[in-house]
């Protein structure tokens, strides 16, 4: 493997953690904490909503963030002839 | 069949599983010992991950922490699993391409250096050795309650236990046995967690119970909260009106947020979670088993908030204002006159966790917000065996009437009892009670189980085999194989056995330390490892003295403000020890990257290393020696 392609393949993983922990900061600091005040006034069936992303919420995204990466990861190890 | 005939049949029948399972997996070299042979597969290996990770705190504490803390208790849900996005995108295929034994390992190879290896042992120990005391404390507390033996035969059977699968079994004896353990503890959580939601909301899915309105009315103590209400607004209003903080109003969001901080990066850096990654055979194995570990963690997680709701709806309706003789005798009735017995008040005032003070003499319970007795934690002090009018234990601390609004408190509850208490506090049949006892210990045992291989791992393999039987020419150890399997072995006695006495005579902050384990493998595994991985130019000089500043800055915050009599007003920015690994995590980034930029790159040969474990091709099997 070339040194440019690794550098390749290495710049695209990277780019593809940031997005996802971009999305696993926003659900649990950002929703879940930060902003769970703005949130609350939001409720469904008497569950507020920055109330729910804190108890339940965010940690089914995070399970959902990871099969996403895990997808991710082994297309890009195909693409660029990487995997074992 | 009876209740502790149940009980007994549970408990033996999943012990008799795991010692069988210990026997089949025997292991026979180090790698099986280290990492299981490495050819673990991924739904396996996620299962007995979660088994691992989820302890006696996560199956016993944490429902009972959210039910009394509310809102601000989803820092430990989101910290405990926020994780595992941490391990699965960032740590655990690295350094499973890197393909190693154990957490010390890598940070020594990678720094080069057996100082840095040295001191990655030592704060493992560390780590570890508050979790494990924590571990079984738990085992204590279920066998005293369960099985009618005293604490310490508890702590010793479960030694036992562990002692046949670790010892014998190695990894490869962790990782069956706690596959069954974890199926025993999802079940145990989940049976009871159905009944609940069925019973107080009428729906089946206990994650979706949150949403759910009340099937019944209740009396708070000051109003009667009608049947249909939705479970959160007749929570919010009960303990509302009992003078509690609203149950989903957040308190200081700084200290949730760097609790939140220190809870996740401290699980991603834990090594006994971390080593698990290494028992797969390839780097996408090692992904995609972070994914099923989080998945069968969230099984459980999920359904706490619901869980944690509930049982505090069911203990303000079962207690508040009931006659206490008629109550514990199980004469007392409901507002819709089913029966409401408090067989388990009873019992889990015997065992300590619970007391009655009857403040204004009325001879009824009366639950609201403040201390019962005069004690810095509010907790009773028994009289020995006295006995009160009404048959309640008595204390040497009971605080006299205050004339609170609306009344005053009348009984202290260990938030540690909620879970286990949660299936006879709601008249669940039997055999969901001996299911508990079960669950708790299988939850214990793992965790134990795992914490005490890591132990062992790091002192026969990177302490003995690496640093102190080191061949200087080879760089390799003078140990043979035989020898160091052996080392393995009698490295997990000992831990066993100090692992014991810590459970028997728990350092009074047990609980505490569990939470500043997470603050110190925060500041001192994570920042080392994602530096490794992430920037090559880190070198030997910068990751020692980022380990060091972090882990003493971390140690002392807390040894300062916890056992030595801080006060909150001088909390740096206002943050509490809890969360301080959070701070001392950051202070281990800067000063490690400022360090290795004024100091030589490392070697050629280490900056290649780094560019091999990003790229999954080649991992091979994880060689020894």
């Amino acid at each position: 493997m070339t040194e440019e392609k690794a550098k390749a393949y290495w710049r695209e993983n990277i780019s593809m953690i940031l997005k996802l922990l971009a999305v696993w900061l926003i659900v649990s600091y950002g929703a879940g904490i930060l902003f769970i005040n703005q949130m609350n006034s939001i409720e469904i069936s008497g569950v507020k909503l920055g109330f729910w992303f804190a108890q339940q919420g965010s940690i089914m995204i995070f399970v959902v963030l990871i099969f996403i990466y895990v997808r991710f990861m082994n297309k890009l190890d195909e693409k660029y002839d990487v995997q074992e | 069949m009876e209740l502790q005939n149940l009980i007994y049949l549970f408990v033996g029948v999943s012990f008799a599983i795991y010692i069988g399972i210990a026997i089949w997996s025997k292991a026979v070299s180090t790698k099986e010992f280290y990492i299981a042979g490495g050819g673990v597969h991924p739904v396996v290996n996620g299962m007995a991950t979660a088994a691992d990770w989820m302890s006696a705190a996560s199956f016993i504490s944490l429902a009972g922490i959210i039910a009394f803390k509310g809102s601000d208790g989803a820092a430990y849900l989101m910290g405990f699993s926020g994780g595992y996005v941490l391990l699965a995108l960032l740590l655990a295929p690295y350094l499973r391409k890197f393909g190693k034994f154990t957490v010390p390992d890598f940070i020594g190879d990678r720094y080069y250096s057996n100082v840095a290896r040295t001191v990655a042992v030592v704060a493992l120990i560390f780590v570890s050795f508050t979790y494990v005391a924590g571990q079984m404390r738990g085992v204590g507390i279920v066998f005293s309650r369960f099985l009618q033996v005293d604490v310490t035969t508890g702590v010793l059977i479960g030694m036992g236990i562990v002692f046949v699968y670790s010892v014998l079994g190695g990894m490869k004896g962790i990782t069956y046995t706690q596959v069954a353990q974890y199926i025993v503890m999802i079940f145990a959580f989940t049976v009871p967690a159905i009944f609940l939601s069925l019973q107080v909301t009428g729906i089946a899915i206990p994650q979706l119970g949150i949403f759910g309105q009340t099937t019944f009315a209740f009396n708070d103590g000051v109003r009667i909260i009608p049947e249909g209400t939705y479970l959160m607004h007749a929570l919010d209003q009960a303990v509302e009106d009992l003078g509690f903080s609203t149950y989903t109003e957040p308190g200081s969001l700084l200290n949730m947020f760097m609790l939140t901080v220190a809870l996740m990066v401290g699980t991603a850096g834990l090594p006994h979670v971390i080593v698990r990654f290494f028992t797969v055979p390839k780097v996408k194995d090692a992904r995609i088993s972070a994914g099923w570990a989080l998945l069968f963690i969230a099984l459980l997680y999920t359904a706490i908030a619901s869980v944690a709701a509930i049982s505090r709806v069911n203990l303000i309706k079962n207690v508040q204002n009931v006659e206490y003789q008629q109550f514990i005798d199980g004469k007392a009735k409901h507002l819709d006159g089913t029966t409401n017995d408090g067989g388990w008040f009873k019992t889990w005032e015997q065992g300590g966790l619970l007391a009655w003070n009857d403040r204004n003499g009325d001879g009824k319970i009366q639950y609201s917000s403040g201390k019962v007795f005069d004690h810095a934690k509010g907790k009773p002090e028994y009289d020995g065996e006295k006995i009160g009018e009404y048959g309640q234990r008595l204390t040497t601390n009971a605080l006299p009437a205050a004339g609170a609004k609306p009344f005053d408190n009348e009984i202290y509850v260990d938030r540690d009892i909620m879970v286990l208490a949660n299936p006879e506090i709601a008249n669940l049949p039997n055999w969901v009670i001996a299911l508990m006892a079960a669950g708790g210990l299988a939850a214990a045992l793992s965790t134990a189980a795992g914490l005490l291989l890591v132990i062992a791992s790091s002192i026969s393999h990177d302490l003995l085999g690496k640093v102190i039987f080191n061949d200087p020419k080879t760089g390799r150890t003078k140990l043979s194989e035989k020898t160091e399997l052996m080392a393995a072995r009698l490295s997990a006695v000992v831990a066993i056995c100090v692992a014991g006495y810590l459970g028997i005579h728990p350092p009074g902050f047990v609980a505490q330390v569990v939470a500043f384990a997470f603050g110190l493998a925060a500041a001192s595994f994570f920042p080392a490892i994602i530096l490794g991985i992430f920037d090559k130019r880190m070198n030997r000089e910068g990751a020692i003295a980022g380990i060091i500043v972090g882990l003493v800055f971390t140690f002392s915050y807390i040894v300062y403000f916890v056992f030595m009599g801080g006060v909150k007003e001088d909390y740096l920015f206002g943050v509490a020890p809890t969360g301080i690994g959070t701070i001392g995590m950051i202070l281990h980034f800067v000063v490690a990257y400022t360090v290795s930029r004024m100091t030589a790159p490392p070697p050629q040969e280490i900056q290649d290393m780094v560019e091999r474990i990003r790229i999954p091709k080649g991992a091979g099997e994880a060689h020894d020696h």
